[in-house]
């Protein structure tokens, strides 16, 4: 019976947070006109969402593509098939590994230093301060941060697989001797900008958009604690992460599905 | 930080993530040349009844050592043939009676051309065209073919047995 509790108990919890969220977003979306007005303060947060992570996207995504070159010749030299390395690269990064990895990575940099930081603020009383000021938390605080997250994202993600592709070509071509016009051909010949680059694109805008929201709801609603941040932190890498993945399955099943 | 710098670094980030994008459009979608190697080259055709799988930047191989790449191939409006042109790199010199044939490398791989060098005294020079060619090899027609001759092997066999057997019944 109790096991039976908790299920309920935590399913509840799931559909009142999933509700709050929504709420939040909409609350974003109404107030978004500040992005504009203030553009400088998105352009501020792009800085330390987007430029912060340039490095940790760029260093992840070159070995991934170093790991997908030497297990996709290795494995692919079996079949005497390694001439379609460069597409099978190119197709896993694009339309999967790309996106989902980099936001993964975006979650736990920027998205955990996101909700660290509204934590904070909570917690030293910033924002109700702002509120006795007639300063909007909200517009003020959350809105910059949200739409630099969505901003960055697409942007990271394709650095991603640049980075990706140029481990695989370092590792296939220049390591393992593969031809280089091969290489660079089947990928060509193979990978369509509206089917694979662009799909990719809408993806890791959407994972942005899920990563940032999630980041800055745990921020502006954890507890005014060090406890209470830390765990909200937790829960932003945790959430989004998990969420990347759900959203992954329902977004391949819709664009990737023939 | 200082404003500026700040906006520096933005501009940069965005500058990168665009490059990123027109990278992959352009690069990895196939918008533009690559893999065409350093030097000078000259660029000589060949015609095909029939050019299988062969891409542009496939590999040209004369002995199997890279000698060059495809440029482009389109179909001859007038003879129906797929037209090819070769950028062959300067330092190699090839006579006017080269014979190209499409090669596959392995069993399921990748084509390439491959150039046989002939016994002319005149070399192959820029815009000439390769009038000795074979065409790719199609597994599908061979296989077809391979079924035809075994169905007709099969008939043939079953229809000289018949009369050894008719005077036993």
């Amino acid at each position: 019976m109790n096991f039976i509790q908790t299920i309920g108990y935590n399913t509840l919890q799931f559909i009142r947070a999933l509700g709050s969220v929504c709420l939040f977003f909409i609350q974003i979306l109404s107030k978004s006109g500040t992005a504009l007005i203030r553009f400088k303060l998105s352009v501020r947060q792009v800085y330390f969402a987007g430029v912060l992570s340039v490095l940790i996207i760029a260093v992840s995504g070159l070995f991934v593509g170093m790991v997908l070159g030497l297990q996709g010749y290795t494995q692919l030299s079996k079949f005497k098939s390694a001439d379609i390395l460069g597409y099978m690269v190119a197709a896993s990064l694009l339309r999967e590994l790309g996106p989902v990895l980099a936001a993964i990575l975006f979650a736990s940099s920027a998205g955990g230093a996101m909700t660290s930081e509204i934590g904070l603020m909570k917690t030293t009383e910033q924002l109700e301060a702002m509120n006795v000021m007639a300063v909007n938390p909200v517009a003020r605080v959350v809105v910059p941060r949200f739409w630099a997250g969505v901003f960055s994202m697409p942007l990271l993600a394709s650095i991603f697989n640049v980075a990706g592709i140029y481990g695989a070509y370092l590792i296939g071509v220049q390591y393992l001797g593969l031809d280089s016009g091969i290489f660079w051909s089947q990928m060509q010949s193979n990978i369509s900008f509206g089917y694979d680059v662009l799909n990719g694109l809408i993806k890791s805008t959407v994972f942005g958009l899920a990563v940032t929201l999630i980041a800055v709801h745990q921020g502006f609603h954890s507890v005014p604690t060090s406890e209470g941040i830390l765990r909200a932190s937790t829960r932003t890498v945790v959430s989004s992460a998990l969420t990347v993945l759900a959203i992954d399955f329902i977004l391949t099943a819709l664009m990737f599905t023939e | 930080m200082k404003k500026s710098v700040l906006e520096f670094w933005v501009g940069l980030f965005v500058l990168l993530g665009i490059f990123a994008i027109g990278f992959l459009a352009f690069r990895v979608a196939g918008g533009v040349s690559v893999g065409g190697g350093s030097g000078k080259t000259y660029t000589v055709y060949a015609d095909f009844t029939d050019i299988g799988g062969l891409k542009t930047n496939a590999p040209v191989k004369a002995a199997g050592v890279l000698v060059g790449r495809v440029g482009s191939i389109s179909l001859d409006p007038q003879t129906y043939q797929a037209k090819v042109s070769l950028n062959l790199n300067s330092q190699y010199q090839f006579s006017s009676d080269v014979s190209a044939q499409i090669l596959t490398s392995g069993l399921l791989g990748e084509q390439y051309i491959g150039l046989m060098q002939g016994g002319d005294m005149e070399n192959l020079e820029a815009g000439d065209t390769i009038t000795l060619t074979a065409s790719a090899l199609v597994l599908e027609n061979l296989i077809g073919k391979f079924m035809t001759n075994f169905t007709e092997q099969n008939a043939n066999g079953s229809s000289t047995e018949e009369p050894v057997q008719a005077p036993s019944e």
